[in-house]
């Protein structure tokens, strides 16, 4: 450092320094980065327990220095629940993507905001299955052409893409959902905000939390990092708004006065 | 008055995405074209000290947490 100057930022010490294996303007190693700042601010590196999915992200537990596990495909939601029900004065969230968490892994994800188990979700929405080569996902949009749809997607023989923050958001025991993106900084800001926000209300216990990353994937889209942030914002964002979808309301109790009170 | 600062760039972590340079306000970054890491990627470097003003919006943008932020002390 030179004299008379002041570090204002550096890389967060509960990111590993290791060289992560995404692709170049990956907004997974963006995540990586202010879950790891959120865990320094809230001091709670020691307690913190993080579930990794199948797909890009797999090898998560090599750059977070926090305790992780692994679960099977799409299953990482009934792990996140079995973790948060033995130990429930740990930190727990899910890191998953829309192939794990909104195709194979969906009856896991709504049972689980269903019964409003006490954890964060982290999903990594980029509209394609990243990691197999661009194959179409739920979250594909409509019209989007990828490996498995050549012509783009078809609405009347595939459906229409899957809204999982705005499902999620329909159940009684889900405390906060929000849809955040990390395009520019000011929404990288609103990211790690909506990160820590979701961490606080699960440590005061108030229901399951939900964080949805509109994401981009410049390999699968078949783009520069550049070009895949302007695709974000023309078709991405139109179809998927940002912003809080579901917040606590101050007078409303929480889940777990409310397990209690039945009982 | 603007603040004044400089920002480190780790070759070795930098890929190359380009998402530093074109979110600098004061357009005082850019990619290297001329030269590679050890990984066969261009890496982004400082060009004027004199333009940093210490925003941080490169480091906060930054996929791979390789920028880090200096401030001059008032």
């Amino acid at each position: 450092m030179k004299e008379g100057y002041e570090l204002i930022y550096k890389r967060p010490k509960a990111l590993v320094d290791v060289r992560m294996h995404y692709c170049p303007g990956c907004f997974h190693s963006t995540i990586h980065k202010l879950l790891m700042e959120v865990v320094e601010e809230l001091d709670i590196q020691d307690k913190t327990i993080g579930v990794c999915p199948v797909g890009c992200s797999v090898f998560a537990y090599d750059y977070l220095d926090i305790d992780m596990q692994e679960a099977a495909h799409g299953r990482a939601a009934a792990v996140a629940t079995g973790i948060k029900r033995m130990l429930p004065d740990r930190i727990v969230f899910s890191y998953q993507g829309d192939g794990d968490l909104a195709a194979i892994g969906l009856a896991e994800t709504i049972h689980a905001c269903n019964r409003g188990e006490n954890f964060t979700f982290i999903f990594i929405n980029n509209g394609i299955y990243g990691m197999t080569g661009g194959q179409m996902a739920p979250t594909t949009l409509e019209g989007q052409e990828t490996t498995t749809s050549p012509y783009g997607r078809a609405p009347d023989k595939d459906g229409m893409p899957l809204k999982m923050a705005e499902i999620v958001s329909q159940f009684e025991m889900v405390a906060y959902v929000e849809r955040v993106s990390c395009d520019t900084p000011a929404n990288t800001r609103k990211a790690k905000r909506a990160i820590r926000k979701a961490f606080e209300f699960q440590m005061k216990g108030l229901g399951t939390t939900f964080i949805e990353v509109a994401s981009n994937c410049p390999s699968g889209w078949k783009c520069t990092p550049e070009e895949s942030l302007n695709w974000l914002k023309e078709h991405m964002f139109p179809y998927y708004p940002l912003g809080v979808l579901k917040e606590p309301s101050k007078k409303k109790k929480g889940n777990a006065a409310r397990r209690t009170k039945t009982e | 008055m603007p603040f004044k600062g400089y920002v480190e760039i780790s070759i070795e972590s930098c890929k190359g995405c380009n998402l530093c340079v074109i979110h600098c306000p004061t357009d005082c970054l850019a990619l290297n074209t001329s030269d590679t890491n050890s990984y066969g990627l261009h890496y982004a470097y400082l060009t004027d000290e004199d333009k940093c003003i210490a925003c941080q919006n490169c480091s906060v943008i930054c996929p791979d947490a390789a920028i880090t932020v200096y401030k001059k002390v008032e």
